[in-house]
């Protein structure tokens, strides 16, 4: 039954999957971020109590919900090329960990710049933005580790145990919150309650959540492209695609 | 599925699992380690689960609901007395003696660090605003009476304050 997926283990046919689905992803991600941002900040109404400070909720919150998805994203296909040996899922690992280290540092970045107005200080060490730190600190381990080894198929694997292993830290973050005490408040958008915002608050939120996520798929898709070549660069595809490259 | 594929995958979950194990157990052993602040309650009464109550001198957080009314301004100076409450009935007095934040109101929750000066007064070094998950417009939040109304300064205490500087 998953005989199918398997003919996209195959170099070539991933690369060029990716290269058809690259542009639906990056449309979408431009066309969200753009309704949801331009919403959020100029006609969504204020908060009763942070006023337009809160604005950076448009930002904050996609950055982080992604950072936490960038991730699941990343150690599932750690698990995949781990167990069932296939290169391509490594090489999507590998092309996650940046772009979820940067989302994850601008998550903790737009964190400290609304903590600073308005808890009165840039950083405390509670549950919630210490694990969201330690997130940072595992996607800088994935990257090191891959980057250590000369040979890829050992570098994926070393990667691969630590993205697995680092799993136990999403939950933590999640319900951080709500297990321990913390400066940071409980989640507001909430799946099986309703929310506890306005919905002309709320839909911004929901386009530019969804937009970050467009966004992190259309670059993973560019740099798994990147990856795929730089791997595959003695195979004879790749030399016939960059004759033709040269040519034009 | 192959035997090899087999083992692999039976280690990667035995990985997780044994991961997940160790650092539930390990969480479940930090826990009270792990909250930032003891609620005014715990003060009062020691700690829920182990009684431990903070000792008078110690460096401690308290987080709480700043108690309508309780404010109490010294007009001369930046020193603030209030008391703060939570849900489980407890109550202890803080003070302070620097700027608070913009989101500090009565009926705010905050966190205040400092030194506990005598049981159930805290003198704060650093009072954080602590807000809570409701995002709303002002007009729905006059129209559910949830406002809170910033803090405001009575017109002598004003002109009190610039006779001194």
């Amino acid at each position: 039954m998953w005989k199918w997926l398997n003919s996209y283990a195959d170099p070539e046919r991933s690369y060029n999957l990716a290269g058809k689905m690259l542009p639906w992803f990056a449309c979408l991600a431009i066309a969200l971020i753009g309704v949801g941002t331009t919403w959020g900040m100029l006609y969504a109404p204020m908060d009763y109590q942070q006023g337009d400070s809160f604005r950076i909720i448009y930002i904050h919150v996609p950055a982080a919900s992604m950072s936490m998805a960038a991730y699941m994203g990343m150690a599932t296909a750690s698990f995949i090329g781990l167990v069932w040996q296939i290169k391509a899922a490594d090489w999507a690992a590998a092309s996650i960990a940046p772009i979820g280290a940067v989302i994850t540092f601008i998550a903790l970045f737009t964190g400290a710049a609304w903590g600073k107005p308005m808890w009165g200080t840039w950083w405390v060490w509670d549950a919630r933005l210490t694990s969201e730190l330690v997130l940072l600190f595992l996607y800088l381990g994935v990257i090191a580790l891959y980057a250590s080894f000369e040979d890829k198929v050992l570098a994926a694997r070393a990667a691969g145990i630590l993205a697995i292993v680092g799993v136990i830290n999403i939950p933590i973050i999640k319900y951080s919150v709500e297990w321990w005490s913390s400066l940071h408040q409980p989640a507001t958008i909430k799946i099986t309650e309703k929310s506890t915002m306005t919905g002309d608050m709320l839909y911004p939120l929901l386009i530019n959540i969804f937009g970050f996520g467009m966004m992190i798929g259309a670059l993973t898709l560019v740099r798994f492209r990147a990856e795929v070549l730089a791997r595959n660069g003695m195979r004879p595809w790749v030399r016939e695609l960059a004759k033709a490259e040269a040519a034009k | 599925m192959n035997p090899r594929r087999k083992k692999r995958l039976t280690l990667a979950i035995a990985l997780i699992v044994g991961v997940a194990g160790v650092a539930s157990l390990l969480l479940y052993a930090l826990n009270t380690n792990l909250n930032l602040f003891y609620t005014p309650y715990e003060i009062v009464h020691g700690k829920k689960d182990t009684g431990v109550k903070p000792d008078v001198g110690q460096r401690i957080r308290v987080g709480g609901m700043v108690t309508v009314g309780s404010m109490i301004r010294d007009p001369n100076s930046l020193h603030v007395e209030f008391a703060i409450h939570d849900s489980a009935g407890g109550e202890i007095i803080v003070t302070f003696d620097d700027l608070l934040p913009d989101l500090f109101r009565e009926g705010q929750g905050i966190v205040a660090q400092g030194v506990l000066i005598e049981s159930g007064k805290l003198e704060a070094t650093e009072v954080l605003a602590k807000h809570d998950e409701n995002y709303m417009p002002p007009e729905v939040a006059e129209a559910m009476g949830q406002t809170h109304q910033k803090l405001e300064y009575p017109e002598e205490t004003k002109s009190e304050g610039y006779k001194y500087q």
